[in-house]
């Protein structure tokens, strides 16, 4: 591979999962607190909150999924190599 | 993933491939060996458990009927859940084979020293960590909303097309497309980043220190299960009653 070509392929795909992780990082603390502001509230709805809960979690993750599939691609199956 | 350069990154210790495949030739085409054979493991497995569970069915559940009976509860609690009271008895196979299926992939995938195989090219692992085997699921998921909707609504189904106005249009079709690729993309990234991180970790320190890790990556793949069939069964609901229903990522 031209070497231009991969420190480019290794700085994008590190951008990629980075940049990609800032947003549902928000996310992600966002709910958690808004869901142990509400488990403190209403203690006895703490299963169904906890279940809510991860499941949108999974939600905001697979976001940063997406950054890691792209830089995954850019680093095992480089389209321009 | 297509041909591409492994990365060994130590020979001795831990392997890491992403990109090779143990290449089967059938008409003209390639196949992934690899993914073949553990599918086939996995539905030999949830074959061969259903069939032992339902052999003798007794009243009194005990042992492996026991445990599929609370399997099969478990899925026909998130059809209903999703799909309603009056329509999710049809859609329990199919969520349930999705759920099934990939729960025991990614477990499978996890939990057995696949690694101790050795293949000519290639390894074994989950067949979810496959981007074939995921988009193959959520293009049936695909296939499997627009039936459920045209069965329901007929040619009306096309009339959510243009609700709540027809500007929505282009972003309602684009829907139909970023469903499948969210759905497969979710699911690939997730099984592959944990055995990456596992393989990585392993890598570096090969005792003890990946444990947590490996928990935490059954965790996730339980729950990347659990998403995709709760997803599966969100689109279905949405296709048979329309926008307004509620509405999941």
């Amino acid at each position: 591979m031209d070497p231009m070509i991969a420190s480019a392929s290794v700085i994008a795909a590190a951008l990629a999962v980075g940049l990609a992780a800032i947003g549902p990082g928000i996310g992600q603390g966002n709910a958690s607190g808004q869901a142990v502001a509400g488990i403190a509230r209403q203690p006895e709805a703490e299963g169904k909150i906890r279940g809510t809960l991860l499941l949108t979690l999974a939600f905001m993750e697979s976001l940063t999924i997406y950054g890691l599939v792209v830089s995954l691609v850019l680093l095992f199956a480089n389209p321009f190599s | 993933m297509l041909n591409s350069i492994p990365v060994l990154l130590s020979p001795i210790l831990a392997e890491l491939e992403v990109g090779k495949h143990l290449y089967w030739e059938l008409g003209g085409m390639k196949l992934h060996g690899q993914v073949f054979i553990t599918t086939w493991l996995v539905m030999g497995a949830l074959i061969v458990v259903s069939l032992f569970a339902t052999r003798k069915v007794e009243r009194i559940p005990s042992g492996i009927q026991n445990l599929m009976e609370y399997a099969l509860e478990f899925i026909r609690d998130l059809a209903k859940n999703q799909i309603g009271e009056k329509e999710y008895r049809p859609w329990v196979p199919y969520i349930g084979t999705l759920f099934l299926f990939i729960f025991v992939s990614n477990w499978g995938g996890a939990l057995v020293p696949w690694k101790l195989i050795h293949l000519p090219a290639g390894e074994l692992a989950a067949p979810t960590n496959d981007i074939n085997t995921t988009v193959a699921l959520a293009l049936l998921t695909s296939l499997a909303y627009f039936y459920a909707g045209f069965r329901k609504r007929g040619i009306g189904y096309f009339a959510k097309y243009i609700e709540p106005t027809p500007v929505m249009l282009p972003i309602n079709i684009l829907e139909d497309f970023t469903k499948p690729l969210s759905l497969s993309f979710r699911l690939f990234g997730n099984i592959l980043a944990d055995e990456l991180v596992v393989a990585v970790l392993v890598l570096l320190v090969p005792l003890f220190v990946p444990l947590p890790v490996m928990l935490l990556g059954l965790f996730t793949s339980a729950i990347q299960a659990l998403v995709f069939a709760t997803l599966s069964a969100a689109y279905i609901a949405e296709a048979m009653e329309g926008h307004g229903a509620e509405e999941h990522g």
